[in-house]
């Protein structure tokens, strides 16, 4: 065991987005039954084989920390969150396509798990404008996702995706949008339809996660 | 034609009082959530409204403003309004959007809210009997009927609201209930919780290397297995699946562990930020408040027991006794008319303004502790009935602090309730709600310090 190195990856975003079916996808292989709040931290983990088939093949455990709660929380519960912050390797921001406001939140959450070397006292002041420049000499990379792809109607979809292009581009992360579990009353079936999705994400991400 | 002028003025006030709940909602209740349902945001933006009308109608009967026969329709308008919105619209929307979130029951959703709507209404009927407050001489479908249920529910919230907010009220402005918390503490908490954190991983490090040998070997069961798969696998269980069982139920308690630690480590840098609060100013202002707020409290307490002990009911009002006492004890002469009247609209317009504002405060706070994107809908509209029923008592209630000649209004319009009962009602929930807080708030104290506190 002491030979697989260890990647600490945090799942941010609102109450509700999908981070615990995300999570639960992505480790267990399979679509989260019923989930419900996340108090504190659920971390899982996945076994990945880094660089498969070539001989620099290494096998990494990759710690998917979802942290739990929403970005107006007390400042009691933000300065608790705080101590898992420690150490991060990459940060995977989960929003809603359906919420307008959960996408807008994200600034505020990749401050907070950001900033958390800055700010000794844990005590943000943001208003939820952002500053790129903070963003600019950032070296953890990030991951945008948008989850419930499958609840937006045909026509909007266009408008919802290049509005997240953008904020995509403004956090200099990559992006994906995908369907965790489709909803019982839109279609028939619970399969798992973001599976050509997942094989791309696990790739991409330790692409970028990895450096020397 | 005066009547006219009356009217739009009231509707002015009303679009105002519609603007204001509107804003609120989305400034404050909603910060966080998208507004997806217009609908829900003006049905509370309406309750509210109504309901300050009704308050604002009562401020003008003080005042003397408008015409009297025209105030008279629209205290009956606005109380017919009010119900409706109250007994038949917000129920019935509740009930809708509860339906329209469970999965199995969405293609027939009309037809389950009205059942859920008529469950409702039958307890709502039910809700009177028990109770003493009507004389029998009136019809099935009157207002009275529908006031006096909506009065009961509603003062038993006042009551236990008023009961819960004098007890916590002293507790926590006082700094002498604080315990002491170091940052050793804070540390030795922050580290267990990583602690548990890291054991979680481990235990989940396994059962992924186990699970993944299992896959190598050829023991997936992800396909749905044939009859002789299934009648295999009940006879012999491999062994990984039955470590991996073992290792999950550790984690299961592991996790449960974290929560907790969580809640703790929050709980501790709460009360640090309080210490650290109380030092400062504004911390001892609150502070002195609260050894005020605590006399207030056990005087209240007292004074609910000796009514409900010699079964007594106020007859004057406050205002009018204030009077009496000053010109017959105190010897000072004045025009008691025009005096009594100013100082009852004070009075009245003090406990209007801080009702509403402590109800609207209350109504956040709990909005914020318990919704979630999904249920956010039902929550608002749950919050816009309470606050309906609660200011509708209200001024039930409010009718007991005013001078004689203002209270025909409200006996007039809300027919032949027996107020007193009300007034009875609510000192025996304010009672009932001070004693258990007290209690409550005793064992939550008590509990705390030990667990945690470093000898």
């Amino acid at each position: 065991m002491a030979s697989l190195d260890r990647v600490k990856v945090l799942v941010l975003g609102d109450s509700g987005v999908g981070k615990s079916s995300l999570v639960h996808l992505l480790c267990q292989n399979q679509v989260l039954g019923n989930p419900s709040w996340t108090v504190g931290c659920s971390v899982d983990v996945r076994v990945h084989d880094y660089k498969e088939g070539t001989p620099e093949e290494r096998t990494y455990y990759i710690e998917l920390w979802d942290v739990g709660g929403s970005v107006g929380s007390a400042s009691s519960v933000k300065s608790t969150r705080a101590v898992f912050y420690n150490s991060v390797n990459g940060i995977i921001l989960v929003h809603d396509l359906t919420n307008k406001k959960s996408s807008q939140n994200l600034y505020r959450w990749s401050l907070e798990a950001l900033n958390r070397d800055l700010v000794p006292t844990g005590v943000l002041v943001t208003n939820g404008e952002y500053d790129q420049e903070q963003f600019a000499d950032n070296q953890i990379p990030l991951l945008v996702i948008g989850t419930k792809l499958d609840q937006i109607h045909e026509t909007k979809r266009h408008e919802v995706l290049t509005r997240t292009a953008f904020l995509a581009e403004d956090f200099n992360a990559e992006e994906i949008n995908l369907v965790i579990e489709k909803r019982y009353f839109l279609r028939e079936g619970n399969q798992i339809p973001g599976f050509p999705d997942r094989k791309r994400f696990g790739g991409g991400t330790l692409k970028s996660l990895h450096y020397d | 034609m005066s009547f006219l002028i009356d009217s739009s003025i009231m509707i002015t006030s009303q679009i105002l009082f519609f603007g204001f709940g509107w804003l609120f909602f989305m400034r404050q209740l909603f910060k966080d959530y998208e507004v997806r349902q217009y609908v829900v945001q003006v049905i509370f933006s309406v309750t509210f409204a109504f309901s300050c009308t009704m308050f604002e109608l009562i401020i003008f009967e003080i005042l003397g403003v408008l015409n009297s026969s025209s105030r008279y329709f629209h205290w009956k308008m606005n109380l017919c309004i009010i119900l409706l919105i109250l007994v038949f619209m917000v129920p019935f929307y509740i009930g809708y959007s509860i339906v329209s979130n469970i999965r199995l029951l969405y293609k027939q959703r009309l037809l389950f809210s009205c059942l859920l709507w008529l469950t409702f209404m039958y307890f709502f009927w039910k809700l009177g009997d028990p109770f003493p407050i009507l004389s029998p001489k009136h019809g099935i479908l009157s207002i009275e009927q529908l006031i006096s249920r909506v009065g009961v529910i509603g003062v038993t919230l006042m009551a236990l609201l008023s009961g819960f907010g004098a007890v916590n009220c002293p507790y926590t402005y006082m700094s002498y209930f604080l315990r002491n918390v170091t940052d050793t503490d804070i540390l030795a908490l922050e580290r267990r919780l990583l602690q548990t954190m890291d054991m979680i991983i481990s235990k989940k490090k396994r059962m992924a290397i186990a699970r993944r040998t299992m896959f190598q070997k050829g023991e997936v069961h992800n396909k749905p297995l044939g009859f002789w798969g299934m009648i295999k696998s009940v006879a012999t269980s491999a062994p990984g699946s039955e470590n991996l069982t073992l290792i999950q139920q550790e984690v299961d308690a592991l996790e449960e562990l974290s929560r907790q630690l969580f809640l703790e480590t929050a709980d501790l840098y709460a009360t640090k930020e309080r210490i650290e609060y109380s030092k400062t100013f504004k911390g001892k202002y609150f502070n002195f408040l609260g050894y005020f707020f605590s006399i207030y409290c056990v005087w209240k307490i007292f004074m609910a027991t000796i009514n409900i002990v010699f079964d007594r009911v106020g007859k004057t009002d406050p205002v009018t006794r204030g009077i009496e006492i000053t010109v017959n004890y105190l010897g000072i002469q004045f025009d008691v008319k025009f005096w009594s009247q100013h100082i009852s609209f004070i009075l009245v317009g003090i406990i209007i303004v801080t009702s509403i504002r402590g109800l609207l405060i209350t109504l956040t706070k709990f909005f914020y502790a318990i919704s979630s994107s999904k249920s956010s809908n039902v929550i608002v509209l749950l919050l816009a009935q309470i606050m309906g029923m609660y200011f509708v008592s209200s001024v039930l209630l409010i009718r007991m602090s005013m001078p004689l000649e203002y209270r025909t209004i409200i006996t007039e319009v809300l027919g032949e309730l027996q107020f007193n009962f009300y007034h009875r009602w609510f000192d025996v929930i304010f009672l009932v709600s001070a004693l258990s807080s007290i209690l409550f708030l005793y064992l939550a104290h008590k509990q705390a310090p030990e667990k945690h506190m470093t000898p």
